[in-house]
């Protein structure tokens, strides 16, 4: 394996002073030196041949740093071993993500959305070397090569390193487009390279957002009105100010805040507040209420997603008709770093420092909060402990904004963790109605599937669409149409196209708002639930038509090889004809989203008092070109993992308007010694890459609830798995 | 005032006894390495030896550490164990977000030093309470194994 690049001194090695001698930092956004190459937004080749890759992608543990760092790293000719990397500040303008038109990470798109682009930034700026190395030595640009940050013309032994042609390559200009590498030469992508922010994470170096420390610095935590919506009404204050290192109380609109000396002032001062809420028009909400107006919901036609052939009439000729209706809960992110944002509000500017998915929407949110212009917000990107969509979001941005703005000095947010599973915004509560009709053989000759659920992408689109020209360019005519007519593209993605022939089909959208329950991507995304409906119901009817269900699926699959492709490995891999022990099941389940094919094989285990166990997953990829194999493994053991933990307890409920989970305690996470054996086997592939961070979550869900179907014949049409198996004694 | 021990350094903090040793590192300190995941030892990110044993230090009074040794993730590779864990991390790859890794490696430290050489059952006994919402289990299961071959 290769060498790991180090990771750049200014962002991230400077804690090491402040773990050793409690130091305090003051950060600088990172300003190219006078004397460097910036042939793009990626590349900085300072004169003593230093370079610099800068990150527009954030590192939540989901390998991109390294992968993005590869993709660079490849076509500029450099060893991993000898780059640095820098956050790089906000900017959409240099930094947007190509499929989404805003800098954003998420929705598994940055291998994907870079792939090409990186490549082109590292063969120009090689490109722009090699020219300026063979002007110096007045020969053919075509007789040189670049290799280990070096140009070296063959024919007379001569080299210089990329320092010493700086100065020169800055004065020239690319032109036409630079071919790329024939992908038989490459010597990184495709290799399992080391991650590249590994050491720092086992030394305790590694920088957080959490651990940020400024000088007089204060910490502070809140406590935001128990129901959602509701508003505080007053607070007793008087014994919180007495705890010792207690500085200040900030009253918020709905919510109160603590500013101490640490974290456990204030937390104690939290504690001794005497708070009263005006609780508004939630305080009665239950889970309840909320499903049984999904339910209502997808009583009603909704927007049409696909309609093709004749449904009706294939599903009233059709020898037999399958229904089932599915229901999805309510999730909490629970990244592992609770929720927390440090903010400096001065007269001339703010300065946050803390984790993001998004920071340019952190840069926007916080000029509007401080009436600031936003070249004056400068966002400090850090390490993220976890992202799955939480980081996505800027409410938390915004509640550390309004605190500061009452604080003098910089005061860091730190959220409990109550706090972050009790005001998350969630996963949301999905309900659906599928129906098939089967023809006498028992393949499906008609098939309809209404999605009932909170629309994300609405609040998003609306926060974005109108204003936005490179957004609309990025996503398309077809993405600008479908917010038009009303049609969530994400809440049925994984409905829409299954990879199976369904020659008459129709997949309706309803859009069903929970009152007062705020909504947001969950790792998986749209599909986290699409795939569990549909690939459920697949098993539903295949155990109808009385066939096997690798046998069904196949079947269904002549249209798309690379389907049938993973779902033969899977099976193969996992023995699917092999017998198990008694009460043991196993499950598969295929996907086709994020641009990646994957099928998984679960088994299960489910004891005579009804308890399941995931015992061994086998998972099949095929996500197209791979960059660092290692992280696909990696992505797909993980997302395993956070899959089972979602499908066996994940449940946010929500009763008296609040919600009913407050930590790790009820609101469970599968740990070491339930987690499953998991055996991942990549196809090797030539296609455009595809996204791995999401598929593993959303495809293990319902292999495991085929594979409990497998073991008890119970199928699971609601998630979680919970006690639903539990004998009453 | 109370006298700590950390890292082999000592350490005098005007704290109230009943604080955490977890924020008295952080806040106070300055070693950021130990993590806060959920205040309630449930997830085992705040992680740190007390002479020598594993404590969840969110839930451990100060009071209780003093005239004891604390070692952190900072320090915790200046011990055999503790050094061979973090390699070992390295070689298989285990992290991901990273955030859990500082209370696993203690974790890890302690059972190989207790354990040099720890079954599967040790293993699932000795970090089950180390959640790892990324879900690197069966690299950290693999890491320890090979520390303990190591």
């Amino acid at each position: 394996m290769a060498r790991r690049p180090r990771v750049s001194r200014r962002e991230f090695l400077s804690i090491s002073a402040a773990v050793g001698g409690g130091l305090l930092l003051g950060f600088e956004l990172p300003a190219p030196p006078p004397s460097s190459f910036s042939p793009n937004a990626f590349i900085r080749i300072d004169r003593d041949g230093r370079v610099t890759l800068i990150m527009h992608k954030v590192e939540m543990g989901q390998g991109t740093y390294t992968s993005m760092s590869m993709l660079l790293a490849e076509e500029l000719e450099v060893d991993l071993g000898d780059v640095r990397l820098e956050h790089a500040p906000p900017d959409d303008a240099r930094y947007a993500e190509p499929l989404f038109g805003v800098q954003e990470t998420g929705g598994s798109t940055s291998v994907r959305g870079n792939w090409e682009p990186l490549r082109r930034a590292g063969a120009s700026a090689r490109s722009l070397l090699v020219a300026a190395a063979a002007a110096t030595w007045s020969v053919d640009p075509a007789s040189c090569h670049a290799a280990g940050g070096k140009v070296i013309h063959a024919p007379t032994n001569r080299t210089l390193g990329y320092g010493a042609l700086v100065d020169k390559a800055a004065t020239l200009r690319v032109r036409g487009r630079v071919p790329l590498k024939d992908p038989k030469d490459f010597r990184l992508i495709g290799t399992p390279a080391k991650r590249v922010d590994a050491p720092g994470k086992v030394d305790g170096t590694a920088q957080f957002g959490i651990d940020v420390r400024l000088p007089d610095m204060k910490v502070a935590t809140l406590a935001a009105c128990p129901v959602f919506g509701g508003k505080l009404a007053s607070v007793d204050d008087a014994k919180a100010k007495a705890i010792p290192g207690v500085r200040q109380i900030v009253r918020l609109e709905d919510a109160v805040a603590v500013v101490a000396d640490h974290m456990w002032a204030a937390k104690q001062g939290l504690a001794a507040l005497d708070i009263r809420w005006d609780e508004g028009p939630n305080a009665g909400l239950g889970t309840a209420d909320i499903v049984r107006a999904l339910a209502e919901a997808s009583q009603r036609p909704g927007v049409v997603a696909r309609a093709e052939g004749d449904v009706a009439g294939a599903m009233a000729g059709a020898a037999q008709k399958i229904e089932a209706v599915y229901e999805l809960p309510f999730l909490a992110h629970a990244t592992l770093e609770p929720v927390n944002c440090t903010v400096h509000v001065r007269p001339d500017g703010c300065d946050l420092w803390l984790g993001t998915q998004v920071p340019t929407f952190t840069q926007t949110a916080a000029a509007k909060l401080t009436g600031l212009p936003r070249g004056q917000v400068r966002v400090h990107n850090h390490l993220l402990g976890g992202g799955f969509g939480r980081r996505l979001e800027v409410d938390f941005v915004v509640r550390a904004v309004q605190i500061a703005k009452q604080v003098s000095g910089p005061v860091k947010v730190v959220w409990t963790r109550e706090e972050d599973i009790q005001h998350d915004m969630y996963r949301p509560y999905y309900y659906d109605r599928i129906a098939a009709g089967l023809d006498a053989g028992g393949k499906p000759v008609a098939w309809t599937h209404r999605v009932a659920g909170s629309s994300i992408l609405a609040r998003v689109s609306s926060e974005l669409f109108p204003k936005n020209l490179r957004v609309i360019r990025a996503l398309g005519l077809h993405q600008l149409m479908a917010s038009i007519k009303g049609l969530d593209t994400d809440a049925v993605e994984g409905a829409v196209e299954p990879p199976y022939e369904l020659p008459n089909i129709r997949v309706e959208y309803v859009r069903q708002e929970p009152p007062g329950i705020p909504t947001a991507f969950w790792r998986g995304v749209g599909p986290t639930h699409s795939i569990f409906v549909v690939e459920s119901f697949i098993d539903e009817l295949a155990a109808a038509a009385r066939r096997d269900p690798v046998a069904y699926r196949r079947a269904l699959l002549d249209r798309s090889p690379r389907a049938k492709a993973v779902l033969d490995l899977a099976a193969e891999k996992a023995g699917w004809e092999q017998p198990l022990a008694p009460r043991g099941g196993r499950g598969v389940a295929l996907l086709h989203a994020f641009g990646s094919y994957i099928a998984q094989v679960a088994e299960v285990a489910v004891s005579p008092q009804g308890d399941v166990r995931v015992t061994r997953v086998v998972c099949a990829v095929d996500c197209g070109t791979i960059v660092n194999p290692d992280t696909v493994q990696a992505q797909m053991e993980g997302g395993i993992v956070f899959g089972v933990t979602g499908a066996l307890f994940g449940e946010i409920t929500i009763k008296g308007g609040r919600v009913e989970q407050h930590n790790f305690n009820d609101y469970r996470m599968l740990r070491i010694n339930e987690a499953p054996v998991i055996e991942v086997h990549l196809v090797p592939s030539t296609e455009a890459p595809g996204g791995v961070g999401e598929p593993g979550t959303s495809c293990v869900m319902p292999a495991v609830a085929n594979a409990i179907f497998a073991a008890t014949g119970k199928r699971i049409r609601k998630l979680p798995v919970k006690d639903q198996l539990r004998v009453v004694s | 005032m109370i006298t700590l021990r950390v890292n082999g350094t000592p350490h005098t903090v005007d704290v109230p006894p009943d604080m955490p040793v977890l924020w008295v590192l952080r806040d106070v300190i300055g070693l950021t390495g130990t993590k806060f995941g959920c205040g309630m030892a449930l997830c085992g990110a705040c992680t740190v030896h007390l002479d020598g044993r594993p404590i969840r230090s969110c839930v451990t009074p100060v009071s209780a550490a003093t005239g004891k040794s604390i070692t952190t993730i900072e320090a915790v590779g200046e011990t055999s164990s503790g050094k061979r864990a973090q390699q070992a991390w390295l070689d298989v790859e285990v992290v991901q977000c990273g955030y859990c890794q500082s209370g696993q490696i203690m974790a890890a430290a302690a059972l190989l030093a207790a354990k040099p050489h720890p079954t599967d059952a040790d293993i699932d006994a000795a970090m089950a309470g180390n959640i790892c919402r990324c879900g690197t289990y069966s690299r950290i299961r693999a890491a320890i194994k090979r520390a303990a071959a190591g």
